[in-house]
C-alpha cells in the first residue's frame, strides 16, 4: 500500500475484511466499465450526440474505490458534476445520469431517492452542506425526538447498527469555497456522520492545486476542526477503498466527520469545451498522471493470480458492450415535454405559474 | 402614532404581540409535527435576539431547537440536507441583511432542489427572516429583500402585517411542501393585537382587505400595512375613503384580489420600504395596468424607499414611506387629470 502523507483516523482496520477474489474481479470490472463509459462519453460529444461532458479520466480508482466503500442501502452520496464513476459504482441508471449531459434535465433522470445519489450538481461545493444536513438528520433519527422515537425516514435499516453516512464529494477547487469551511465546521460541531471525500486532481479548470489550496492539502485542514483525516494515493483503488471504509465506519459509529483526500490527477480536460494545451504541456500530464490507475490494479491482480489476461480481455469487451448499451439508451432519450418546465417548480403550483403555463401552451402548440 | 384599528379588536381574542404570536405558532408546529426543527443563530438558550423562539429549546430539547455556528450559508445548506432526510426545517436568519451570505444556497439550491430532482426531493423549508426597517439598527439590519426573493423561481414569499396573520400564516407556511421565505416585520414585533386562534386555512391564501374604501386602494405588506391604515384613518377625516389591500403573499401575488380592489376604486398607490427601481411595486403596477387599464383613473403611484443604501437610524424616517409621503401619493392619484 502506498505511503500515506497524512493519516489521523484512529480507526486502523474495519471489519470489512480483505476482498475476496470475486470482489477484486468485480472491482476491476467496474473500473473497466467506468473507463470505457467515460472515454465513450467524450466520443459522443465529438460525434454530436451530447453537447458537453466533464471527463473523469484518471480518477477511476478514486471514484470507484470510494463508491465501493458506500453502503447504498443507508448511506447517501452528494456528488458534483464529475462523479460518474461513483454513480456507476452505486448502480445509478447511467442513461438517466447521462441525460444531464444530453441537456435533457439538469439534475439527471435517475431517481436520487432510490439510488441514494443526490441530483447532479453544477455548483462547485454546493452540495457539501447538504451532506452535513442529511447526516445530522441521521443522528436525529437515531435519537429521541419529542419524547418518542422518531420516524426513521425510510433510509435506516433496523437490522444494521450505526448511522447512515453522508458522503460529500468535492475537489481541490471546491475546497476554496466558503461553504466547504462552513460545512466542515458545522459537521464537526454537530458531530455529523459525514465523510468529506476530496478528489484532489491537481487542477480546477486551468488553475493548479498550488495556486488553489494553501498548504497543498485539504486533509491538513481537518486538524483545525478536530476532525481526523486520511490522505490517500487516489490512483490506488484498494487504498482508496480502505480509506473510505475506515472513514465511513468512523462516521457510522457516531464519532463524527472525517476528511478523505484522494490525491489523483485529472488526465483529461476540465470539460469537452476545455483546451488544457493553454495551461499545461503533454509532458506535464505525463508526469502528473503517473501510472494509469487501471494498469496499476491489473498488475496487482496478476501478481496475486486473481485474474489473467483472458479475464481482462473479457472484462474490457464487456465494458465496451455496456457502454454501447448505454449509448443506445442515450440516443433514444427524447426531450422532456415543455410542460415539465412548470410542473416541478413547486410541489404545489401557484395561480401565477399556472397562468404562465397556460399561456405557453396556447402560444406554443400551433408550431 | 397609535394603532387604533388594532386596539379596537373585541375581546375575548387573545392579546398577543407578533413576537408572542409567532412564538406560540412555532410551539404548536413543533408539537404537532415531530419532523419540524428550529435552528439558527442564538435561537436556543437565548431564545433569539428578538425572543421569538423563547422557551422552545427548554420545551422541546436541543435536538429540535438548536443553535448553529454563525454562518448563514451553513444554516441554509444544512436545512436543505435535513429536508432531504425527511425533516421540516424552520431555520432563522437573524436579520434581513444576514440573508445575503445565504443567497447562494437559497437561490442555487433551496429554490431549485424540487425542480432539479423532478419533485422527488421536496424542500419543505420555512425560512424566518426578521425583516424591514424601523428599529434604529446598524447597517444591514433594516433591509427589504422581498423583490430579490420573489424574483427567484421556486420560492414563495409571505409577510404578515399583524399578530393574527403572523400566527396563522406561519403555521400555514410550515405545513407547505415548498420553500417559503417568511418575512417578519421586526418593527411590529412588540405591538399587541387580538388573535383568533381558530381562523380556518382557506383564508390564508392570497391578499386581504385590511380596510374597505372607495376612492383609491393602498397596496402594502408587512410593516407598511399598519402605516397605510393610519393614513386611511386620517384621510377619512377629510372624507376620502381609502381601501387598504394587504397583499400578505408577495409570491405568488393575489392577482385576482388586486384586480378586484383596484377595479372598484380605480386608483392605486403601492407602498413599500424597499428601493423603488425593480421593487415589488413595479410588479404590482404592471399587474394593475394589465388588469385595470380601462378603469384606471390615474397611473399607479409608488410610494417607496429610495434607490439608496438603507440609511442609518437617524435618517430612517426620511427613507421609509411616512404618513405624509403616502398622503402625497394619494393626493397625486386623486388629483390626476388626463392631459
Amino acid at each position: 500500500m502506498a505511503t500515506r502523507a497524512l493519516d489521523t483516523l484512529p480507526l486502523r482496520e474495519t471489519d470489512a475484511g480483505d476482498l475476496t477474489p470475486d470482489q477484486l474481479r468485480d472491482l476491476y470490472r467496474i473500473l473497466a466499465n467506468v473507463r470505457r463509459l467515460d472515454t465513450s462519453a467524450v466520443a459522443w460529444q465529438r460525434q454530436g450526440l451530447i453537447p458537453g461532458y466533464a471527463p473523469m479520466l484518471g480518477q477511476e480508482a478514486a471514484q470507484v474505490g470510494a463508491g465501493f466503500g458506500v453502503d447504498k442501502t443507508r448511506d447517501f452520496v452528494f456528488p458534483t458534476y464529475r462523479e460518474m464513476g461513483v454513480a456507476y459504482t452505486l448502480g445509478v441508471n447511467m442513461v438517466g445520469y447521462m441525460s444531464t449531459h444530453k441537456a435533457i434535465w439538469h439534475g439527471g433522470l435517475y431517481d436520487p431517492v432510490a439510488t441514494h445519489f443526490a441530483p447532479f450538481q453544477a455548483v462547485v461545493g454546493g452540495s457539501v452542506l447538504h451532506a452535513v444536513g442529511w447526516a445530522h438528520g441521521q443522528t436525529l433519527n437515531g435519537q429521541t425526538l419529542n419524547g418518542t422515537a422518531a420516524a426513521t425516514g425510510g433510509t435506516a435499516s433496523a437490522s444494521k447498527t450505526g448511522l447512515g453516512v453522508g458522503l460529500a464529494f468535492l475537489g481541490d477547487g471546491a475546497s476554496s469555497q466558503g461553504d466547504v469551511h462552513e460545512a466542515m465546521n458545522f459537521a464537526a460541531i454537530l458531530k455529523a456522520p459525514v465523510v468529506f471525500f476530496v478528489q484532489n486532481n491537481g487542477w480546477a479548470i486551468s488553475v493548479p492545486t498550488e495556486q488553489q489550496v494553501a498548504g497543498g492539502s485539504v486533509a491538513a485542514r481537518a486538524a483545525g476542526y478536530s476532525m481526523p483525516a486520511v490522505q490517500v494515493d487516489g490512483n490506488d483503488v484498494l487504498a482508496v477503498l480502505d480509506a473510505t471504509q475506515r472513514a465511513v465506519a468512523h462516521a457510522r459509529a457516531g464519532l463524527g466527520p472525517v476528511v478523505v483526500e484522494a490525491m489523483t490527477y485529472r488526465r483529461g480536460p476540465h470539460s469537452t469545451s476545455d483546451d488544457p494545451g493553454r495551461y499545461r504541456t503533454l509532458e506535464d500530464e505525463k508526469i502528473g498522471g503517473g501510472e494509469d490507475p487501471l494498469s496499476r490494479f491489473r498488475t496487482i491482480l496478476l501478481a496475486e493470480k486473481v485474474a489473467d489476461a483472458a479475464f481482462f480481455a473479457e472484462a474490457d469487451a464487456q465494458a465496451q458492450t455496456r457502454a454501447d448499451e448505454i449509448r443506445d439508451g442515450v440516443v433514444a432519450l427524447t426531450s422532456r415535454p415543455g410542460s415539465e418546465m412548470f410542473d416541478f417548480v413547486f410541489q404545489e403550483s401557484t395561480p401565477t405559474l399556472g397562468a404562465q403555463a397556460r399561456q405557453w401552451r396556447e402560444e406554443s402548440e400551433h408550431v | 402614532m397609535s394603532d387604533v384599528l388594532e386596539r379596537i379588536q373585541e375581546t375575548p381574542l387573545l392579546q398577543l404581540s407578533m413576537q408572542q404570536a409567532i412564538n406560540r405558532a412555532l410551539g404548536e408546529i413543533l408539537e404537532a409535527d415531530d419532523r419540524a426543527l428550529i435552528f439558527g443563530e442564538d435561537v436556543g438558550v437565548l431564545g433569539g435576539v428578538f425572543r421569538v423562539t423563547d422557551g422552545l429549546q427548554q420545551r422541546f430539547g436541543a435536538n429540535r431547537v438548536f443553535d448553529t455556528p454563525l454562518a448563514e450559508s451553513g444554516i441554509l445548506g444544512t436545512a436543505i440536507g435535513l429536508a432531504m432526510a425527511g425533516f421540516h426545517p424552520i431555520p432563522e436568519v437573524q436579520f434581513d441583511g444576514f440573508a445575503y451570505p445565504a443567497v447562494n444556497q437559497i437561490i442555487t439550491q433551496l429554490a431549485r432542489m424540487n425542480y432539479r430532482s423532478r419533485g422527488t426531493l421536496p424542500m419543505p423549508v420555512t425560512l424566518r427572516v426578521p425583516s424591514f426597517g424601523g428599529i434604529r439598527a446598524p447597517e444591514h439590519h433594516g433591509e427589504s429583500l422581498e423583490s430579490l426573493f420573489a424574483h427567484v423561481p421556486g420560492l414563495k414569499v409571505v409577510s404578515p402585517a399583524n399578530p393574527q396573520q403572523a400566527y396563522h400564516l406561519l403555521k400555514h407556511a410550515a405545513s407547505m411542501p415548498d420553500p417559503v421565505i417568511f418575512m417578519e416585520p421586526k418593527a411590529r414585533y412588540w405591538n399587541k393585537a387580538g388573535v383568533d386562534l381558530t381562523e380556518n386555512s382557506a383564508s390564508l391564501e392570497g391578499a386581504v382587505i385590511a380596510r374597505p374604501g372607495t376612492h383609491a386602494t393602498l397596496i402594502a405588506w408587512g410593516g407598511m400595512v399598519s402605516r397605510c391604515l393610519q393614513v386611511a384613518e386620517l384621510a377619512a377625516e377629510d372624507g376620502i375613503e381609502l381601501e387598504v389591500l394587504d397583499l400578505r403573499w408577495l409570491k405568488p401575488i393575489d392577482e385576482a384580489q388586486l384586480a378586484a380592489s383596484v377595479s372598484r376604486t380605480r386608483r392605486a398607490i403601492v407602498v413599500h420600504e424597499g428601493p423603488r427601481t425593480i421593487g415589488l411595486g413595479a410588479e404590482v403596477a404592471a399587474l394593475v395596468s394589465q388588469s385595470c387599464f380601462d378603469t384606471l383613473r390615474a397611473p399607479v403611484e409608488r410610494v417607496t424607499g429610495f434607490d439608496v443604501p438603507y440609511p442609518s437610524g437617524d435618517l430612517e424616517d426620511e427613507y421609509i414611506p411616512n404618513i405624509d409621503r403616502i398622503l402625497f401619493g394619494v393626493q397625486r392619484v386623486l388629483e390626476y387629470r388626463r392631459g
